[in-house]
């Protein structure tokens, strides 16, 4: 029988074609996108040649500005030009009190919500300034790669909260890109160096970036990365290695301390002066600072001296992180090393002393992270139907409940595999109780105010009982990414209430939505055009997903009436689909999705039943 | 409400997520990854089941494919994930044999034990609590933990031997142990959390 085919006139879709997937790491300095091409994974250039982008927003009267050129404005118009904003992805108003100090900007007056920065051009979210670094990833993308990506793998800290998983894959919402995966970037890293392929065991990641230092204790067993501990300081990076030097340098002017940023250009001689140490064991530096010009000699071991107190707090956290994850130095296997900081050889050899083993330097350790997520970026994207490689995660901090007294309850602990379900059962009271706050949490301590506070959400209609009677279940979800969605149910009633858990600090769908829409207000029509295109997109998954089904598939677990139904209803949303209804598409995909998804999960009990072959009970008893 | 008691609503849940997908969980644990239905249960092999399947069911097999897809697989996975939790803790994998025997351990909320048992358990606690004040901590730590831990594993047999005769007596027998076991694992627990506080301090 003759399949349908599926396919634009002049654009028929090979079976081989390569979809375009990329890995982005979104960091707080710096943020690149890589790409397999060849077999081969490579970040990306700009036109320029330069593979970094400065993770630097600057809005002005005339529109937004990303990367290099907004880092140039930083110091003439501090306000308007965002820096690091990663820290405050998934943060509330409230959390940034301890980020004083290091955010200079000026923020808008809240509800206690998400923090909103004013600019030039009006309040902005971190979510939407995080965007735009994703939108200038994007188009670097598609000017290189020549095409629509399909998706992209971006990477988080391990140590990311639901709220701030939440708010990077928001970002990426708002800026049309399709997550594939949220990556652990200490696991990119490891998959970058092929760790994954390699020996089971324990893994460090030593990751010193311009201002933030991480250090990960992962295990691998059995194709599982699981994080056993994550450490670090939030405000240690390569800039204070650079201060360290600066401050030497006014010494030698006869001055007094340098503050941070206020001597730009004895900051800036530092670092040139650092990364020059890194090939030479000399290196002279001419200054010229207030009205004195000298020549200075600066040799590695006066630099390594200078900074000896910076690196011995690194291997204090390394100390701490291995002692956190129950492994001592001998039971770690590997070593990786990310982040540009990691060139400086005190770096090297201190990290080698401690761990008693060569660390991982292959990999430019700027670009390491971007590579691991673009290698899986490539896998998860289908062009490898062949790879082993499954990278399976675990829960990075416990998900719990508020209860009586303000403890928190947890309802799935950290490690835990994912995805996951759990239901949890709670009760009225007080007699006559019709309503129930619902208050999901994240954290390891037992009190409510030590945790990270996700979501609220009331359940209401809850028919008056005496105390206790009422049974509330609540039940929790978490994905492959680590996002969280909760529903509860009143159980003599069934009522319900579900949310998808939209941080307390983030941002709700419909404001997702709003943002989107205004971006494209100008032009109304690119916003439908937009829409027609994604709908689409959709359908042709679908239709070519269940095309290939079919023809794996069909004979075997389809009846003849089965498989005829099936068609009809495929010529249906064919038609639709070439149409230019958005929401007649959207609803013919709900429509067969639905008529189809008894032969979606026959072909999974199929396929489970494929990988257990040779498996048979019988069998396993016979040998015991 | 304990644990295991959430744990069995859990049970309940996922069969209700699956209702609309047809999927296939009528299975028990060990028909679903193709293991023998025993308290012996070999590990390397429940892992290796997992990994197999993890290969097929993950989402990260799917993730180019449509949501529906997805979706249907972020259930199975969770499924398939709590199996594996459940049958490689040995206290969790004695209650879902008793479960599958009509016994439901999960979801109760008293038991009664007997005397000399709490009696013990009673010492127990007070040992630890102790513990603070002790002149060497860590070492009245260990001890502790020893203690548990031949417990846990004399109760263990016991429940093997019981769970085996597979008399109606018998499973009331395994199912005591299996209440005793909850006490110590509890109290196993406890030793872990107060360890955590004392190296943080």
């Amino acid at each position: 029988m003759a399949l349908l085919q599926i396919a634009e006139p002049g654009q028929s879709p090979e079976p081989h074609q390569r979809k375009l997937a990329v890995g982005i790491d979104l960091g707080t300095t710096n943020s690149l996108v890589a790409s397999v091409r060849s077999g081969e994974a490579a970040t990306l250039p700009d036109e320029g040649g330069s593979h970094l982008l400065p993770s630097v927003v600057r809005y002005t009267d005339q529109g937004v500005v990303v990367g290099q050129a907004a880092l140039a404005q930083a110091a003439v118009d501090p306000f308007n030009t965002i820096m690091s904003v990663k820290r405050l992805m998934g943060r509330g108003a409230v959390d940034l009190k301890g980020l004083q100090g290091e955010a200079v900007y000026r923020f808008a007056d809240t509800d206690g919500g998400m923090p909103y920065l004013q600019t030039v051009a009006g309040d902005k979210s971190p979510v939407e300034i995080s965007a735009e670094i994703l939108k200038t990833l994007k188009a670097r993308a598609r000017a290189s790669l020549e095409g629509e990506l399909e998706g992209a793998v971006i990477t988080v800290p391990a140590y990311f909260d639901d709220a701030q998983r939440q708010a990077t894959k928001d970002a990426a919402q708002l800026a049309g890109i399709k997550v594939l995966r949220l990556l652990n970037e200490p696991t990119a890293a490891a998959v970058a160096y092929g760790l994954d392929q390699g020996a089971e065991g324990v893994i460090a990641v030593y990751d010193l970036g311009g201002g933030t230092f991480d250090i990960s204790v992962l295990r691998l067993n059995k194709g599982v990365f699981e994080v056993l501990s994550t450490g670090g300081d939030s405000a240690l990076g390569g800039d204070d290695f650079d201060l360290a030097l600066a401050q030497w340098f006014l010494q030698q002017l006869g001055g007094a301390e340098v503050i941070a940023g206020e001597s730009r250009y004895l900051t800036e001689k530092a670092r040139w002066t650092k990364e020059r140490l890194t090939e030479n064991a000399t290196v002279v530096v001419d200054l010229d600072h207030a009205g004195q010009k000298v020549s200075l000699e600066v040799t590695r071991e006066l630099f390594d001296g200078l900074v000896e107190t910076l690196v011995n707090k690194t291997v204090r956290a390394c100390r701490r992180a291995l002692k956190d994850a129950g492994v001592s130095t001998d039971e770690v296997l590997e070593v990786v090393m990310v982040g540009g900081s990691t060139r400086m050889p005190v770096i090297r050899a201190r990290v080698e002393q401690f761990f008693e083993r060569q660390p991982h330097i292959d990999i430019d350790p700027d670009r390491v992270v971007a590579v691991g997520a673009a290698i899986q970026a490539d896998v998860l994207a289908g062009n490898k139907p062949d790879s082993e490689m499954l990278l399976l995660d675990v829960l990075p901090l416990s998900l719990g409940l508020e209860t009586m007294g303000g403890l928190a309850e947890k309802v799935i602990h950290r490690n835990t595999s994912i995805p996951v379900a759990r239901a949890q059962e709670f009760t009225t009271y007080q007699d006559g109780q019709t309503a129930m706050m619902v208050h999901v949490v994240q954290g390891e301590r037992e009190l409510v105010d030590d945790c990270r506070s996700l979501a609220q959400f009331v359940l209401r209609g809850i028919p008056p009982m005496a105390a206790g009677a009422a049974k509330i279940r609540v039940a929790f979800q978490v994905d492959a990414d680590g996002l969280l969605s909760v529903s509860a149910k009143e159980l003599s009633t069934g009522i319900e209430s579900e949310i998808q858990v939209k941080p307390s600090y983030g941002l709700a769908d419909n404001e997702i939505a709003e943002m989107l829409k205004a971006s494209y207000s100008c032009a109304e029509g690119d916003m439908a055009a937009r829409n027609l295109r994604e709908q689409q997109v959709e359908a042709d998954r679908l239709l070519h997903s269940l095309e290939q089904a079919i023809s794996a598939d069909g004979k075997q677990l389809l009846s003849e009436g089965e498989l005829i139904h099936l068609q009809e209803q495929m010529v249906i949303l064919f038609s639709l689909r070439n149409g230019t209804d958005s929401a007649l598409i959207e609803q013919g995909v709900k429509v067969l999705a639905q008529v189809s998804d008894f032969f979606a999960a026959r072909r999974m009990d199929l396929s489970i039943k494929n990988a257990l072959k040779g498996h048979s009970i019988d069998e396993i008893e016979g040998n015991s | 409400m304990s644990a295991d008691a959430a744990k069995a609503l859990t049970f309940e849940f996922l069969s209700s997520l699956s209702a609309g997908y047809m999927m296939d969980i009528t299975q028990n644990y060990f028909e679903f990854l193709a293991l023998p239905v025993t308290y012996q249960l070999d590990l390397q092999s429940l892992s290796e089941r997992n990994r197999e399947l993890q290969k097929t069911l993950h989402p990260d097999r799917f993730a180019h494919l449509s949501d529906r897809e997805r979706r249907l697989s972020v259930q199975y996975t969770a499924y398939l994930n709590e199996a594996v939790s459940t049958l490689k803790s040995p206290l969790t994998r004695a209650q879902y044999l008793l479960k599958m025997e009509g016994i439901d351990t999960f979801s109760e909320t008293q038991v009664q034990l007997e005397p000399m048992f709490l009696m013990q358990q009673m010492e127990l606690r007070e040992g630890l609590e102790s513990v603070r004040e002790a002149s060497d901590p860590d070492a009245v730590l260990l001890a502790l933990q020893a203690t548990v831990d031949g417990e846990m594993k004399a109760l263990r047999s016991q429940f093997d031997g019981f769970y085996q005769q597979s008399t109606p007596t018998s499973l009331d027998a395994a199912a005591v142990c299996v209440r005793k076991m909850q006490f110590i694992d509890k109290l196993g627990r406890e030793i872990e959390a107060l360890e955590d506080q004392l190296f943080d301090e």
